[in-house]
């Protein structure tokens, strides 16, 4: 299982003038999991609908173990699809969905029966192999659309927001489900979302995309400590934007503290947020935008503020981080 | 509701029913509670060839329709992309709706008729040497009228139906490899199948009950049911015409009674 994804100039036109995606170029190591993330509207849905092939590329090509696939028909690239809505037929039992594939290919119904459970054993729904979608709750569903893409046995599969329709506590579940087995199959994985936290839990490699271009790609430590624009930060979240010099650097919010003495900044605090493991304190001054500053609440406790209260702020030199 | 149902509907169907037992002579009739008016229309060789006439102008207009109806709808609601020029489209289908079911009919008679539009084409066009005889006052009359009327019933529900199919469903399929026509016979028609089947009712009833097209296309030469009732009350046999209607409207119970056994169309509605 040594199979590359790679992108070169991709573009995508709408009609003259909209630019859906610009010169997307990206190479993917083999069986790694990428996360497109970024703002709805930036294009990383339709980067993903142009490796499935269900969005034609205006320009550039899409590799897959090094043959152009930008041409083919979806079903020939060796990609499979997960929809953001999971697209379950209705009309069909869960075992014929998860079949559907072999079906269209004309495989005996004994086979492609028997190819399905032993997918719907691979997501654990088995017992559910005699239902109707409709008789599935959000999560169930989610795994029959994954048991019936995976059973195509492609070497990339595309995931559309897959774990948006879940409620918060599903989501982090299917999430390390969802890693657990691209460990296991060892496929690359491409997952389109707009949320920074998924794609950091998830990715081996980030692309973080705005307006159509890719804003920054690597690995998601990089992409969280090393922003290089503005824009990648305050995306990212966790991160102050401080001006010095002219210059603007990105701080984390976490490495920014409360002093009393030798403070780099005098501020006078905001509000005050509590989240149960760690407080956040944003704090108001002339010189900056808004700071925000991340401590335990062990350290709250120490020294509780409240709205109002002066206070200094200062931060570790290395810990600043240059923006393009 | 329960009233208007009772009044407009249960009571005249009630008073048919009861009607079709009385007793009738060539000139009167009396309330009476006897089974002659079936006896007579259940053993006529008559009732079998206009019922069997009836079936076959519901038979082919039924799949006329709906072949006609599919395709028109398909197109509608998948190779149009905008909504203005859908919805321009969509009422373009209903013109010919525009003006009464009579003139529509009377319509096509200088169109097919012996020098009519039709033959005097096909004539100049050096494809026939005499006009065709069978385009008006016939069979394939009839059939082209209904067709003509009703096949705007099968659209609406048909259109509805594909309108609400999940557009995802279609590229899902594609994606596991599915053909054009797989996408059509294992996606688009099983779950336009309420459509199809509300379609169906429309039409099936709608040609059943009728009297007045078979009257005027066919020149009066082809019986169907509702011209046998119409004739029955226009010579006052009311209790013949009522024990008519009652087979009527049991036979086309049973009929849709049978489709509706296929198809859940309660998600439809």
């Amino acid at each position: 299982m040594t199979i590359s994804l790679t992108l070169s100039n991709v573009t995508k036109h709408y009609g003259k003038n909209i630019v859906a995606v610009d010169d997307f170029s990206q190479a993917f190591a083999p069986g790694s999991y990428v996360c497109l993330l970024g703002p709805s509207g930036c294009g990383k849905t339709t980067t993903l609908r142009m490796i499935a092939g269900h969005e034609s590329v205006s320009k550039g090509s899409i590799q897959i173990d090094g043959k152009d696939i930008a041409s083919l028909a979806p079903a020939k690239r060796g990609t499979a699809m997960m929809f953001q809505n999971y697209a379950l037929f209705p009309h069909l039992t869960v075992e014929e969905n998860t079949a559907f594939s072999l079906k269209m290919r004309g495989l005996p119904k004994a086979e492609r029966i028997k190819r399905a459970n032993e997918l719907l054993s691979l997501v654990d729904m088995t017992p559910y192999a005699k239902r109707f979608p409709e008789q599935l709750s959000g999560g169930q569903q989610q795994r029959v659309a994954l048991a019936r893409a995976l059973i195509s046995m492609p070497s990339v599969l595309l995931l559309d927001e897959p774990l948006s329709a879940l409620d918060p506590f599903l989501r982090v579940r299917m999430r390390s489900e969802l890693s657990k087995l691209q460990k296991e199959l060892g496929i690359t994985f491409v997952h389109v979302t707009h949320s920074q936290e998924e794609a950091l839990a998830l990715a081996d490699h980030v692309v973080l995309m705005n307006n159509a271009v890719i804003e920054q790609a690597g690995a998601p430590e990089e992409i969280f400590n090393r922003p290089k624009t503005e824009f990648v930060a305050r995306f990212m979240g966790g991160h102050n934007i401080i001006e010095m010099h002219g210059e603007r650097f990105a701080l984390r919010t976490d490495h920014t503290r409360l002093c009393r003495t030798n403070a780099l900044l005098q501020a006078c605090v905001g509000f005050v947020e509590y989240l149960g493991a760690k407080v956040e304190i944003t704090v108001t001054n002339p010189d900056q935008a808004d700071i925000t500053l991340s401590i335990s609440d062990k350290e709250f406790r120490q020294q509780p503020l409240a709205a109002g209260d002066a206070i200094g702020v200062t931060w570790a030199h290395q810990d600043l981080h240059k923006l393009e | 509701m329960t009233l208007i149902l009772i009044f407009f509907l249960l009571l005249p169907v009630l008073a048919i029913v009861v009607v079709s037992f009385w007793q009738s002579t060539a000139y009167s009739y009396s309330p009476a509670f006897i089974f002659e008016n079936y006896e007579f229309l259940l053993t006529s060789p008559v009732t079998l060839s206009v019922y069997l006439k009836t079936l076959m102008f519901t038979g082919i207009t039924w799949l006329c329709c709906l072949l006609i109806g599919f395709t028109v709808a398909y197109f509608l609601a998948f190779h149009v992309r905008s909504l203005p020029v859908q919805i321009g489209l969509f009422l373009l289908c209903t013109v010919p709706f525009w003006t009464s079911n009579i003139i529509r009919m009377i319509s096509w008679i200088p169109f097919l008729g012996r020098n009519g539009i039709a033959n005097n084409a096909l004539q100049d066009l050096g494809l026939i040497d005499e006009p065709l005889e069978w385009l008006l006052f016939s069979d394939f009359a009839v059939i082209l009228a209904f067709v003509h009327l009703f096949t705007l019933f099968m659209i609406v529900p048909i259109f509805n139906s594909m309108m609400r199919l999940d557009r995802s469903l279609i590229e899902a399929a594609v994606d596991a490899g599915a053909t054009g026509w797989q996408v059509l016979s294992n996606v688009i028609i099983p779950l336009t199948k309420p459509g199809i089947m509300i379609g169906s009712i429309f039409v099936i009833t709608l040609v059943m009950g009728d009297f007045i097209t078979v009257r005027f296309m066919s020149g009066g030469q082809s019986a169907s049911v509702g011209r046998v009732i119409s004739n029955e009350i226009s010579l006052l046999q009311y209790p013949a015409a009522s024990a008519s209607a009652v087979i009527l409207l049991l036979t086309v119970l049973i009929m849709i009674g049978t489709l509706l056994r296929f198809v859940d169309i309660r998600k439809e509605l």
